[in-house]
């Protein structure tokens, strides 16, 4: 059992209650005294030259005080891309410059090319309309292969719209290539993991403050890593030294890896408060966010399984072209690459594996990861070719999958992708999913769908991903310009509270609950007298931030090392006091005792000691109790699950409804079972609004259809069920400190399949010989898919 | 300009406000009351719904100059008199019904004119309530969750964990 309040409690969140009574922070909500409005003017091309611009009216408009556009840019950085992937031959990616401005060319619908900053957000609003920009508007590059074969390119500089052509691993090709031709049966499905858009329900915003005494800066603005955004605007765009530049992420109202970026926007309110004098505040309407957030997936893909005729596993070969969009978003390179391909063997023995990748640019939106990059595609792939291999070979879906499950006692495991699972017991995943379906029953409940003229699937599915990034000295390997740790530091005050600094942000998370928690079960004290500071470069060491489920793997051991630096430092203090020696002290709940006697000191007393030092070693022991860590991960954690659902459709109409939705997770151990539960809800629904709701579409001119709340379906609470969510006994993660594996995403990697496999299931099971459907799945597709068939 | 006066949370409050000021943008930038927020352009999220009169109405849809003489609550003003989450807030703390709190305020303020209207909703009844309100964090299932909690059913026995 969980201490109260501690690691495995489901302690309920200290941060709901600014949240619930409308005192949370956001950055939209930060007025600052003096401060003006930026408004961006937006191209309404796709793909346009520009041949120029008049701001000459809107700057004789009332309230404005300067109108920005491309050239006055041109002297500075550009955005770029964080990670260097070579193509196949060896020749590195073709990197564009992303202006903070579009500069010569607007290359999507939203690209920015101008701003207005005015006394107000309507004066602002009013004088961009007065803005005249002549732009020749060039065919859209829309389609990937259209792009790939066509001359018409994106980026001129460049000459073609191919980003690179990876392929993973180009060793393995031959032998996977022999193993495909020879095996006796080989099923082969394309599909198209389709384009979503984040949709984090905050708004992106930013305000910039430019302090002329001091030649400095401060950043308010919607990030996921403070740090990181710092980091890129001082070193690559704007060079405004780190020293002189504060980025402060406040509350935050959602990521999903939209925030992670880096956005022209942030640069613009720096300068813009530099060339003004006063501070400037920029705050995103949804159609901008629709517009100019980056998106997420947009992978087409070809994958071929090939077995034997009893269903063992012999190669999985994919070639997918993925869509990068308009310009290189900061992991748009990594997601579809080291996120993806790398996790091509699934959870599978599989002894060949081969992934070849082109990235295109596109005249569209930046494409990057968004909850789950990478591994979603790869598992969609994987596992929706596999339920289409069993209805060929007529086995059961979890009977094939089973037959090449890695097994518990295979672990630690290196799969035919490269990747070493540390841990997982798949079939205890699939043992445990069974058992809450209860297939019988399914039988049962199919019957009574089909006495109300309705169809009823089951679809299952097994998932394995990569998270928590690392280790760096990898990933510099393989071509990631940043390094993959993160950072702590627990500052133990003097009357024995603490404020622990940390690099992670919390954007919905709970790390101000969660990680009070971890500090205070090892310190033996009450987690209320433990607070978490994050979000601000100037309090908190470099970190990362939070992104790819890394916050508790990685940062959460940062904490954890930093914790127990406190502790052996307190450990002599104490020994000082109880005048013995410190290999003689012991510490538990919050005690510092001499062993086998009744001497201790308590927690509280050794902080105030430290602080206080009087009659204190100082010849030998600093003063101060207050220290740091940085934690670099030794490997990936590798969380993995089993999910089932069932859909009922209407073979009227072709609507599908989730009746029940079953996820099983491993994800090593669990601090607290509620928070995990809620990550879980959040990924499957959203992987669910990939399944049947959402689609982000560009006509064949860039125009973004999809571009409000009218036209992209969100998951509606009356579109789903309550979910059945199990997440104890996992496989604890055999390298970081806490056993811990990333639970952010899961939820989203493995439920897009599950849907798919049940909807296909539900309609052979009414005799429709529909064996793929592309996502959504919506009634159009799915009454034309059983009508055709 | 117009002169508006309103109630709101219980206190008298004026204003100049433009023809085209909307509801969302006068509590916010007026009265600095940004527990309201905008998270669409369409009044289709749900993340500025407040009571106007008793009833729920989303901010965003209309002006300002509306409410003149309008009792007007907002989520500042739903805490208990003591300061204690009220019996709906408590709830979506106890259920985890929120992670990153943006869309919370609008889900809070439309559970609240659910109960007033049907004070036992089925689950069914209380998704298809939220129906106007987004939220891209939970999933819903805590919030509903915590929606059933707040009427006084049992909920102890929704999904397994």
């Amino acid at each position: 059992m969980p201490k109260d309040g501690g690691i495995g409690a489901s302690t309920t969140r200290r941060e709901d209650v600014r949240f619930l009574t409308g005192k949370g922070k956001y950055t939209a909500d930060i007025n600052v005294f003096g401060q003006a409005a930026a408004i961006f003017v937006r191209s309404t091309v796709a793909n346009g030259v520009i041949k120029s611009i008049d701001t000459s009216a809107a700057e004789s408009m009332p309230g404005v005080l300067a109108v920005f556009t491309g050239e006055d840019f041109v002297d500075v950085g550009g955005n770029p891309a964080g990670w260097l992937i070579n193509s196949r031959d060896g020749e590195p990616m073709k990197e564009p410059k992303r202006p903070v401005l579009a500069h010569g060319k607007v290359r999507h619908v939203g690209d920015a090319y101008a701003a207005v900053i005015a006394e107000t957000e309507q004066q602002a609003r009013d004088a961009a309309e007065e803005i005249i920009a002549d732009i020749e508007e060039l065919p859209a590059i829309i389609n990937m292969a259209d792009a790939l074969a066509g001359d018409n390119v994106v980026h001129d500089e460049i000459g073609t719209n191919q980003c690179f052509d990876w392929g993973w691993i180009e060793d393995n090709r031959a032998a996977t290539d022999e193993a495909i031709r020879n095996a006796p049966h080989v099923t082969t499905l394309e599909l198209v993991n389709n384009r979503l858009v984040p949709n984090a329900m905050e708004p992106r915003a930013s305000i910039g403050t430019y302090d002329a005494a001091g030649d400095s800066y401060l950043l308010q603005t919607t990030s996921q890593n403070p740090h990181l955004t710092r980091l890129l605007i001082s070193a690559f765009v704007l060079g405004i030294p780190e020293n002189k530049l504060t980025v402060i992420a406040p509350d935050v109202g959602g990521g999903f890896g939209s925030k992670i970026y880096h956005y022209g926007e942030e640069a613009l309110v720096l300068a813009a408060s530099k060339k003004v004098g006063r501070p400037v505040k920029w705050v995103a309407d949804r159609t901008e966010s629709f517009l100019s957030d980056a998106h997420g997936r947009d992978h087409v893909t070809k994958i071929e399984l090939a077995c034997e005729k009893d269903g063992t596993f012999i190669a999985f070969r994919t070639t997918t072209l993925a869509n990068v969009g308009a310009y290189l978003s900061n992991f748009s390179t990594a997601t579809p690459t080291f996120l993806h391909g790398t996790l091509m063997a699934g959870n599978y023995t599989v002894p060949n594996v081969y992934v070849n990748l082109k990235a295109v640019f596109t005249n569209t939106a930046p494409v990057d990861a968004y909850r789950g990059a990478g591994r979603p595609e790869a598992t969609y792939s994987i596992e929706r070719v596999i339920d289409m291999a069993a209805r060929e070979l007529g086995m059961d879906p979890v009977e094939l999958r089973r037959k090449n499950f890695i097994k518990r006692d295979q672990f630690p495991f290196t799969s035919a992708a490269g990747l070493e699972y540390d841990s997982g017991d798949y079939d205890a995943l699939m043992d445990k999913m069974e058992a809450i379906v209860d297939r019988k029953a399914f039988e049962e409940r199919r019957k009574a769908s089909e006495a109300k003229g309705k169809l009823r699937g089951l679809g299952i599915n097994a998932y394995v991903e990569a998270c928590g990034i690392a280790p760096s000295n990898l990933v510099g390997v393989l071509g990631s310009r940043v390094g993959l740790y993160d950072a702590a530091t627990v500052r133990v005050n003097a009357t024995g509270n603490l404020s622990v600094m940390v690099g992670a942000h919390s954007h919905g998370q709970g790390h101000e609950t969660v990680f009070p928690q971890i500090v205070a079960d090892m310190l033996g004290i009450d987690p209320a007298s433990v607070d978490i500071v994050h979000g601000d470069t100037s309090k908190i060491p470099f970190g990362m931030g939070t992104y790819g489920s890394r916050s508790l793997a990685v940062c959460g051991s940062a904490m954890v090392r930093a914790t127990e630096k406190i502790i052996a430092k307190a450990k002599k203090i104490a020994a000082h006091m109880l005048e013995a020696s410190a290999d003689d002290v012991d510490f538990a709940e919050g005690q510092f005792t001499v062993k086998g006697t009744d001497k201790s000191v308590s927690f509280g007393e050794v902080a105030l000691k430290a602080y206080i030092p009087h009659n204190y070693p100082l010849e030998d022991i600093e003063p101060g109790l207050e220290e740091t860590a940085f934690y670099d991960p030794a490997n990936f954690t590798y969380p993995s699950g089993a999910y089932a659902c069932e859909v009922e459709v209407d073979p009227e109409t072709g609507k599908v409804t989730i009746e029940r939705f079953t996820a099983c997770d491993d994800f090593g151990n669990v601090m607290n079972p509620m928070i995990v539960s809620g990550q879980v809800h959040g990924g499957v629904v959203q992987g669910i609004g990939q399944a049947l709701l959402e689609n982000t579409t560009y006509d064949e001119n860039g125009q973004l259809l999809s571009a409000s709340y009218m036209d992209y379906v969100m998951p509606r609470a009356d579109d789903l069920p309550f979910i059945a969510v199990s997440h104890d006994g996992g496989t604890p993660c055999t390298h970081n400190p806490l056993g811990a594996k990333g639970c952010g995403e899961g939820g989203a990697i493995g439920s897009p399949p599950t849907v798919v496999n049940a909807v296909i299931d539900a309609l052979q099971s009414g005799g429709k010989n529909v064996t793929h459907i592309d996502m959504p799945l919506t009634p159009a597709r799915v009454w034309a898919a059983m009508n055709n068939a | 300009m117009a002169s508006v006066t309103m109630t709101v949370n219980g206190k008298s409050v004026s204003g100049e406000v433009e023809g085209r000021t909307l509801m969302s943008d006068f509590l916010r930038n007026d009265l600095r009351l940004t527990g309201t927020h905008v998270g669409c352009d369409t009044s289709q999220c749900g993340a500025c719904v407040i009571h106007v009169n008793g009833e729920a109405v989303k901010a965003c849809t209309m002006f300002a100059v509306e409410a003149d003489g309008a009792d007007v609550a907002t989520i500042e003003g739903q805490a208990n008199a003591d300061g204690s989450l009220n019996v709906i807030q408590q709830a979506f703390q106890d259920h985890h019904g929120l992670q990153c709190g943006f869309c919370t305020p609008g889900m809070v303020m439309s559970a609240a004119a659910l109960l007033k209207e049907n004070p036992t909703p089925t689950e069914r009844e209380v998704r298809e309530y939220l129906e106007g309100n987004i939220c891209r964090c939970t999933g819903y299932h805590n919030i509903v969750k915590a929606i059933m909690a707040a009427s006084g059913q049992d909920v102890s026995a929704i999904a397994a964990e």
